[in-house]
């Protein structure tokens, strides 16, 4: 699958989705990507639905990737992929990372997440799985 | 002393220690450089004992009581809550009726950040991580059976904190408790919230406003309530070292402290009721002598910055046994271990209060017998192990002395960098205290992934594991309802014209930049919805805008 849209450097997009403030997740993958060589845009704090398709559109990025760590992942992500829907964007690489408890995984998966990246993940791993997806 | 900024270093745990080649160089979290033995010598080069004292005198090394545990053992405090109030209330019975001595209130993301239950972006959020509150009748349900007296409430809660310290008294008060006597904690930290955790609401300047009126509001009218816990925890917890997490944790204190005696109170008048909150995990010698220097360190802040003369004011009473980084989600049961050992190191450095982790907390709000297992750890080594028979049992180890000495003068190191960069308040608002931790938090994440820094079960004595089984704390949409129609059952009860004018009052106050908590008590007392104070302020005060570095 080529989820690539742009010419360049790869543009990741990482949010944190909901209300939730705890972000050293976050930050270490924004600059695991940065080392990576991607081009990294960081949302910041309790991004709705709407800010995140939003962002995502006007940074024209390759991968929408999302922090979840309070366990609202899967009501949002449903809205989210409207959104996505609705704006053309649900062809770019969607990925979560975060306190993704195993249960909710498979019906993040049918939600359309292409990537689930629970705590204790490799950094590498998830630059490794950007890097096939979006040659 | 041989100190290193974070670096690739060798370690002091096991695993991977260069057994072949002892002559490498073993550091500490800190920078410090661990010796293969420590002798007198080394005691007197780092500045010898002029500094330990006795327990229960200044400069507090050795503890903040003079009989300690002998006399009565730490509060057990474990943090819970989650659902509704109904939800809440219950799991306080069971805990108390379990031992503990103390609550500890978790509230939800929407309470935390001043939304109502039945505001749009709450959806999803209601119950989730903490009790749901919206109005002063929350907390009636929540508390209600329990003796305030007995138990003391610490109330885990910051950007909304002036509002919820507002409902605790107003709440109180109504069922007869005078507030002169009336004892309790708030988290109410907003520095260290824009650090990490995250619950901020307001900007910088009228956040830390907010608390400096809740600590003028309680020494005036609630003297022995602690209306701030100062946290190094959740800054360590986003990347800081140990002797950062106390050095911030300090200059964050200083802050606050700097506001209230601006207008116009006496040291003494309010210091002894500030509290903090620090973390546990990591290497035990460290953290025993971070805590050790670190009372030294605070009481001397007091005494020789800011001139108290009541020796209240200058201990530093602190809750400790939490450290959530420390824990893996790989091999759970090795956190019930590394649990034993967090509260085994919180006895050692003389806390005041314990909130362990439980083991199932990588995964999920703790059950009730992860809940009762951390109780009985606590109670394994208050009745079992002989850690209450004497004070600060540690003292006068050459290594445990020496590295005392030498996190305090790493402290104050770090406190002058934070100096020199102009304050804290300065870097929180520029975000350069964060892009700081936060670089940290990568690099030892980096350092855990190659092995450097050993952590088992991660990089070492690995398993194939199949996702062990645990029990998942289940999202209740049901209790989610309820609170939506409690919240609108009472706005349409309610004496719409008190909240209408008390609100009105509130913004009046918040713009003239007068103590807005009389305010507040008199919204909470008309049984004002947290959104609608929140907004009130929010309307003088705007909201804060992240500054993102990296």
């Amino acid at each position: 699958m080529n989820n690539r849209r742009t010419k360049g450097r790869i543009r990741v997009l990482i949010a944190k989705p909901g209300l939730d403030g705890h972000d050293r997740g976050a930050k270490i993958v924004v600059r695991a990507l940065i080392d990576a060589g991607f081009e990294v845009i960081y949302t910041g704090l309790r991004q709705p639905p709407e800010a995140v398709a939003q962002v995502a559109l006007e940074e024209d990025v390759d991968v929408i990737g999302l922090s979840s760590m309070a366990g609202s992942h899967v009501p949002y992500c449903r809205r989210l992929k409207e959104l996505l829907q609705d704006k053309g964007l649900d062809d770019r690489l969607w990925i979560i990372g975060g306190s993704i408890p195993v249960q909710d995984q498979q019906a993040l998966k049918e939600i359309g997440l292409d990537g689930i990246f629970p705590a204790g993940t490799r950094l590498e791993e998830i630059v490794d799985f950007i890097n096939e997806r979006c040659q | 002393m041989t100190t290193q900024q974070y670096k690739p270093r060798k370690k002091v745990t096991g695993a991977s220690i260069n057994r072949q080649d002892t002559s490498q160089p073993v550091f500490n979290e800190s920078g410090i450089e661990i010796k293969k033995t420590y002798t007198a010598d080394d005691l007197e080069a780092s500045g010898g004992v002029a500094m330990v004292g006795l327990p229960g005198e200044y400069p507090f090394t050795r503890g903040i009581h003079k009989e300690m545990y002998r006399k009565r053992p730490w509060t057990m405090r474990q943090y819970t809550g989650f659902g509704n109030p109904e939800d809440t209330n219950k799991r306080f019975k069971f805990l108390i009726e379990n031992g503990q001595t103390g609550l500890n209130v978790a509230f939800d993301l929407p309470s935390q950040i001043g939304i109502d239950s039945d505001n749009d972006l709450a959806i999803g959020e209601i119950g989730r991580v903490g009790m749901a509150v919206d109005s002063l009748r929350d907390f009636e349900v929540a508390f209600d059976g329990i003796d305030l007296e007995k138990i003391t409430v610490s109330l885990t809660v910051n950007g909304s904190a002036a509002i919820m310290i507002a409902m605790y008294l107003a709440m109180a008060e109504k069922r007869g408790y005078d507030l002169a006597k009336l004892r309790g904690t708030a988290q109410n930290d907003i520095l260290k919230e824009f650090i990490g955790r995250g619950t901020w609401i307001f900007p910088v300047e009228p956040s830390i406003k907010l608390v400096a009126d809740t600590i003028e509001y309680c020494a005036n009218n609630a003297p022995k309530y602690s209306p701030v816990s100062v946290c190094g925890y959740h800054i360590r917890e986003s990347g800081a070292d140990p002797a950062q997490e106390m050095a911030y944790g300090f200059v964050i204190a200083k802050a606050y402290t700097d506001l209230v005696l601006a207008r116009g109170l006496d040291v003494d008048e309010f210091a002894s009721r500030l509290s903090f909150n620090f973390n546990i995990y990591g290497n035990i010698f460290e953290q025993v002598a971070k805590f050790r220097a670190g009372r030294s360190l605070w009481a001397k802040i007091i005494k020789e910055e800011y001139g108290a003369t009541n020796p209240r004011s200058m201990v530093l009473r602190m809750i400790a046994g939490g450290g959530g980084s420390g824990l893996t989600k790989e091999q759970p049961e090795v956190n019930i271990v590394r649990g034993a050992y967090y509260a085994l190191i919180s006895a050692l450095s003389g806390a005041q209060t314990m909130a362990l982790c439980c083991f199932d907390e990588a995964y999920t709000i703790p059950s009730e017998d992860a809940q009762r297992l951390s109780l009985r750890t606590m109670q394994v080594l208050i009745e079992e192990m002989g850690l209450c028979d004497t004070v600060d049992p540690l003292a006068g180890s050459y290594y445990v002395e020496t590295l005392t000495n030498q996190m305090r003068d790493r402290m104050e190191e770090v406190m002058a960098e934070v100096d020199e960069q102009g304050g804290i308040v300065k870097m929180v608002a520029e975000g350069t205290i964060q892009a700081k931790v936060s670089a940290q938090a990568y690099k030892l994440l980096q350092d855990i992934e190659s092995g450097e820094f050993p952590k088992v079960g991660i990089n070492c004595y690995q398993m194939d594991e199949e996702e062990p089984e645990v029990e998942y704390h289940p999202y209740a949409e049901d209790d989610a309802r309820k609170q939506i129609k409690r919240l609108q059952a009472l706005r349409a009860e309610r004496d719409t014209a008190a909240v209408e004018n008390t609100l009105a009052k509130l913004v009046d106050d918040a713009s003239e930049g007068v103590n807005v908590m009389p305010a507040i008590m008199a919204a909470v007392k008309a049984y004002a919805s947290v959104g609608e104070m929140t907004d009130a302020l929010v309307s003088v005060y705007g909201r804060y805008n992240e500054p993102v570095r990296f």
